[in-house]
């Protein structure tokens, strides 16, 4: 069995002519925080889309736990073990945070022990005096926050965020890097991001994605010091 | 509405249903003429219908245009397998599970096939329209099931009437009329039960966002295919006690029966359970009022309502009254009362 918590192999998904990934080779440790980043289009959203099972991929194996997960439906992902945070919060607005919370304990079967669950999850993330606020009518940066606390609640292997930082203040960034290095402690987590103030604030490995593939995979400050990454980002030609 | 609100009106509600319940037992059919009270017992079946789509529509967030299918199957169902096998309490089961069976193949499609919801709609409205095409043009010796004749748009007028369970006895107007009570406050308190257990709960997780209900392991298609196949068997049991009240005919297949259980569910109250049965009995009353005077298409009037309400009153009658008895029991601003609250607060 692979040491790899997850392991894509030659993952390819082509949207028509389109090549938005084309042989990814992906490895992750257990208890890993890894960063994915890459310019717009390089391939880490479709790359993420593909873990959490909304693309079923052109080609490759996605191993989770030694378990090919590829092409599986987005609720059997779930219950493999890997729990998400969209781009875009996806939550259920019409309900409170607690009712929110109760809804991503699923396996929870003890009335109690849910409740203990919930107000501890939300004392970690700091949404406590949110708890009967209705999604809906919640600030950008309240959703955010609340939908990571459902992913912390539903206690995964494997914790994947999608620009968790976005659209939040300079406050809120820097209480979330430290809720996701918090995290870190007992989860493995996978960040899509391309804010590198953000990054630099929570990362030590880092990969990157460019034109489908991975550019470059190490340490956070000697990828951001790689002309290829710079020139990339930059938007210098790359290999010009 | 949220689901702790649910959870909190659930007994309340479901306690004074069963007490209207036992009144109107007692009570109506001691004083209302046989004519009300047939009526009455077809009203009730109605508000089981009603409740059928208030919880698939409400709930599971699943626009059904074909209610009425189920409900026909139930009915028919019923009344074929009553006149064969001669016994009305296993015909009875027939009508519940015949059409749970055919929304689950029906659901099968439609969910797994992941079909957007205009498509649902759609489909369910022409499975019901085909349904009634096919009923109506089943006249003549020909078409029959067993002993039983299809009848075509005369549809089964010699509905066996329920009977007592091994005694053969039919049910008199006042036992149908106790038993629809029954069905409806049974009914009612099922659907309130349900939307507060862990299914439920992830039902409703489902309409508000498939998605983010999936990312959480919810397998929202089977929710959906179950919370379908429990709403087309409560459209059957609603079948059977029309089938008892009136008699069984292709119209219970028709495009206005499945306009009017939709008309009734939008002026109740989108997510609500008593606003849909308070809406089919008011509806209803006023539609027999009109009827009677002659003056108007009925059809005409229920038209207007739904429009009047879609525009000025979305919520629905019970939400909007829930909102109106808020406003009153709150003390206006600067009473003693208001003052005491804010300082509570």
């Amino acid at each position: 069995m692979s040491v790899h918590l997850l392991e894509a192999r030659d993952v390819a998904m082509h949207f028509g002519g389109v090549k938005a990934l084309d042989g990814v080779d992906f490895r992750l440790k257990k208890g890993e925080l890894r960063c994915l980043l890459g310019p717009n289009g390089a391939g880490k959203s479709t790359f993420f889309r593909c873990l959490t099972g909304t693309h079923k991929p052109t080609r490759g194996h996605i191993l989770f736990k030694g378990t090919d997960i590829a092409g599986k439906e987005r609720h059997d992902i779930a219950r493999a073990g890997i729990g998400v945070k969209t781009q875009v919060p996806s939550l259920f607005d019409g309900l409170t945070t607690h009712e929110n919370l109760w809804l991503a304990l699923r396996t929870v079967r003890n009335a109690v022990a849910r409740e203990e669950k919930i107000a501890d999850v939300m004392e970690r993330v700091g949404i406590s005096p949110l708890r009967d606020n209705v999604l809906g009518r919640m600030a950008h940066g309240q959703r955010q926050l609340v939908e990571l606390a459902m992913v912390v609640a539903s206690d995964p292997d494997l914790v994947l965020l999608d620009e968790p930082a976005a659209g939040m203040t300079d406050g809120e960034v820097e209480r979330l890097a430290s809720i996701i290095r918090d995290l870190n402690r007992t989860h493995t987590v996978v960040v899509v991001e391309h804010d590198m103030h953000f990054i630099r604030m929570i990362a030590d490995q880092v990969t990157v994605f460019h034109q489908g593939r991975i550019l470059a995979e190490g340490h956070v400050e000697s990828i951001l010091a790689n002309q290829t990454v710079r020139d990339v980002y930059l938007g210098k030609k790359h290999g010009a | 509405m949220t689901l702790s609100t649910f959870c909190r009106a659930s007994g309340t509600h479901v306690a004074l249903a069963a007490v209207a319940m036992l009144a109107a037992i007692v009570i109506f059919p001691k004083v209302a003429p046989l004519y009300t009270l047939i009526n009455v017992t077809l009203y009730m079946s109605m508000g089981v219908f009603a409740l059928s789509l208030a919880l698939l529509w409400g709930y599971g967030g699943i626009l059904c245009f074909g209610q009425s299918a189920f409900f026909g199957l139930g009915a028919y169902a019923y009344a074929i397998a009553a006149i064969n096998f001669g016994d009305t309490t296993l015909a009875s089961a027939f009508a519940i599970g015949i059409p749970a069976l055919f929304a689950a193949g029906l659901g099968y499609f439609l969910f797994y096939g992941r079909l957007s919801d205009v498509y649902l709609g759609v489909i369910t409205l022409t499975v019901t329209l085909i349904l009634f095409k096919l009923i109506n043009s089943t006249g003549g010796d020909a078409w029959r099931i067993g002993e039983a004749r299809l009848g075509g748009f005369n549809g089964i007028p010699n509905t066996p009437l329920l009977t007592m369970p091994f005694t053969g006895i039919p049910l008199s107007p006042a036992n149908l009329f106790t038993l629809a009570c029954i069905a409806l406050f049974a009914t009612y308190a099922l659907c309130k039960r349900l939307i507060t257990t862990r299914f439920g709960r992830a039902v409703i997780a489902v309409r508000e966002n498939e998605v983010r209900a999936e990312l959480l392991g919810y397998n929202a298609r089977r929710l959906k295919l179950a919370i379908f196949v429990i709403s087309a068997g409560i459209a059957g049991l609603a079948g059977l006690l029309f089938a008892n009240s009136v008699f069984v005919s292709p119209t219970m297949f028709s495009l206005s029966m499945a306009a009017q259980v939709l008309i009734w569910v939008v002026v109740g109250g989108l997510g609500t359970l008593f606003g849909p049965v308070a809406a089919c009995f008011a509806l209803q009353i006023a539609a027999a009022a009109l009827g009677k005077l002659g003056l108007i298409d009925p059809n005409i009037v229920l038209g207007l309502v739904l429009v009047v309400f879609v525009v000025f009153v979305p919520g629905g009658i019970q939400p909007a009254l829930a909102a109106l008895l808020a406003r009153i029991l709150t003390p206006p601003r600067g009473s003693p009362g208001h003052m005491r609250e804010e300082a509570a607060r």
